[in-house]
């Protein structure tokens, strides 16, 4: 399939002399949703806005829908949607007004009834007609997201939009975005969330220091670099790790009832069945086990730790 | 072209406009007519004609221009400084948009209030004196091209500005100065012939000079040199903005 959004050997380099993008290259799929993570500063926004057209790239290219978004920024911009990531919005507008503006800007002739589903569905019907700085932070980034879809983007992007946002509108925001996925919608979003992450999107890139360290498929990431963790309760607590058991580099934890062991799943061994009989010798009685399995965050936190 | 985009800016702009109405409109009336009062009224008992024209309805014209330039600099500078300072630029900067389409939308509505304003400013003078519009053809072109030409300027000092101070710098220090001592309210001939020359350096005369001869048929300086700075003038603006396009400058980081 042809990429909706590619991009190709993409540098920032700010007037400031700082290089927030390095040679980022990605291809991104219709349809799909994207999650970059990435700590603060990492150039998750810098990479939005030059596919926007807000930040002009020092070199590379990218291409939405196979036009050139500097060459054909008017077929390029016309296809996008953007909810920036800080909450800017006028004052004195109307929050229907506000939409209506949007759709203009974008070439789009108008239509009220397109406008005011968008409000429904958004809850902000009921808020139509209110100005803008009345608006609660919550009420302000629905109404960013509104602006977004006034014209029928093909490609959305959404930067933190569940940033200072409470559970419910959160869970709202996810709701949305699977039902645009549906429609047909391309979503790349960023966020600090990482079950946000783990919870909506296909693939997960990881961006720090302005360098495209990953993208993977979410699941493939987890079973990739996901380490699980098999927790084993013992009858009765020890002190120490009787030394038979020294090369499973176990932990002892919860004042000595537990014993952890870490594996790797990428390994066609994990050492369970090994570990078993070693502590069936070492004449440990075993109450119940577990395993649990590392979650995108702590891949993330490893990842952008090993990168200096 | 993308007309609907041009068509909301417009709009928008207008708007903003509505929602300031009362200062919009009761502003230049007011201070039109204490321009009246004060200078029409008690230097007017004084001075009865300059050059065979009442001064009251001679300095109708200089007013006119120093409303016009204000207006048209304050309005366009702040469309455009306003959306930057408060970031919601990013939507123009993000959205199927040339340039010269923003350009169209936001000086398109500057140069419309601020001939709404100069309507209002006349019709407001014609209470006070009596006017007569010898060349109404040659008056309204000068109306408009210093609507546009300033609103121009203005929305290149919005780009240019980064701070509120920057913005209002240009119209205090500048401009007011340049209208003032420009012939709003006298005849250059009134001058000794140093401050003559001196006042042939100030580009705001040629175009108060030709605006008045629109209406009465008097002028300090010829109507085709006027015509030609204001033309000039209007150049300028355009090649600073084509410019400022070409380069981005503090556009587009
Ligand atoms: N206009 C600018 N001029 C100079 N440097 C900038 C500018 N905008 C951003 N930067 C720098 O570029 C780097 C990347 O910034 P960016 O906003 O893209 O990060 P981010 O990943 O979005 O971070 P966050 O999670 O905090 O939103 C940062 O170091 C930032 O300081
Ligand atoms: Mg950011």
């Amino acid at each position: 399939m042809q990429p909706i959004v590619s991009i190709a050997d993409l540098c920032k380099t700010y007037s400031s002399g700082h290089q927030a993008l390095k040679n980022i290259s990605l291809d991104i799929q219709p349809g799909e949703i994207l999650a970059l993570l990435g700590p603060n500063g990492a150039g998750k926004t810098t990479l939005i806005s030059t596919i926007c057209g807000i930040v002009t790239p020092t070199s590379g290219t990218v291409t939405v829908d196979n036009h050139d978004i500097i060459n054909d920024y008017r077929h390029t911009r016309q296809l996008i949607g953007l909810v920036p990531q800080e909450l800017t919005l006028g004052a004195f507008e109307k929050v229907r007004n506000s939409l209506r503006f949007s759709r203009g800007l974008h070439g789009c002739a108008p239509d009220d009834d397109y406008i005011d589903q968008v409000l429904k569905d958004l809850s902000l019907w009921d808020k139509r007609d209110s100005m803008l700085m009345m608006l609660s932070g919550g009420m302000k980034r629905r109404v960013l997201i509104g602006k977004a879809l006034s014209h029928q983007p093909t490609v959305l992007f959404l930067d933190e939009p569940t940033a200072g946002v409470d559970v419910e509108l959160r869970k709202d925001m996810w709701r949305l975005v699977s039902k645009l996925r549906e429609s047909g919608v391309t979503i790349i979003l960023t966020t600090h969330y990482i079950e946000e992450a783990e919870e909506i999107a296909d693939r997960v890139g990881v961006i720090n220091n302005g360098e495209l360290l990953l993208v993977e498929e979410k699941t493939e990431l987890m079973q990739k670099l996901g380490r699980k963790q098999l927790t084993i309760e013992l009858r009765k607590p020890i002190t120490t790790i009787p030394e038979s058991l020294d090369s499973y580099n176990l932990q002892l934890s919860d004042s000595g009832n537990n014993l952890i062991f870490h594996y790797d799943t990428r390994q066609d061994r994990t050492g369970i069945t090994a570990l078993m009989q070693a502590i069936n010798h070492a004449g440990l009685a075993l109450k119940d086990l577990h395993t649990s399995q590392s979650s995108l965050e702590d891949i993330f936190v490893d990842l952008v730790r090993a990168d200096p | 072209m993308n007309w609907h985009a041009i068509r909301v800016i417009y709009k928008f702009e207008m708007l903003r406009t509505w929602n300031t109405l009362l200062q919009s409109i009761a502003s230049p009336v007011i201070s039109t007519s204490l321009y009246f009062v004060v200078f029409g009224a008690a230097i007017g008992s004084r001075i009865e004609t300059v050059e065979g024209v009442p001064y009251g309805s001679f300095i109708v014209p200089g007013l006119l221009m120093l409303s016009l330039l204000t207006q048209s600099i304050s309005n366009a500078s702040f469309g455009i400084y306003f959306p930057k300072f408060t970031g919601t630029i990013y939507e123009i900067l993000s959205a199927p948009l040339s340039f010269f389409e923003i350009v169209l939308g936001f000086v398109g509505a500057a140069a419309t209030k601020s001939l709404i304003i100069g309507a209002i400013i006349l019709a407001t003078a014609g209470l006070f004196v009596e006017l007569e519009i010898a060349h109404p053809f040659w008056m309204l072109t000068f109306l408009l091209l210093t609507c546009i030409t300033f609103s121009l300027f203005g929305f290149i000092i919005g780009i240019w500005a980064d701070n509120f101070e920057k913005l209002q710098l240009i119209p205090l220090l500048v401009i007011t100065p340049l209208v003032f001592l420009g012939g709003s309210f006298y005849s250059i001939s009134m001058l000794p012939p140093f401050w003559q020359k001196i006042t042939l350096f100030n580009p705001v005369l040629y175009l108060i000079s030709g605006f008045r001869w629109s209406f009465f048929e008097v002028a300090d300086v010829s109507i085709t040199l006027s015509i030609s700075m204001i033309l000039l003038f209007l150049a300028i603006c355009l090649w600073i903005v084509w410019w400022m396009f070409k380069t981005g400058y503090k556009i587009r980081q």
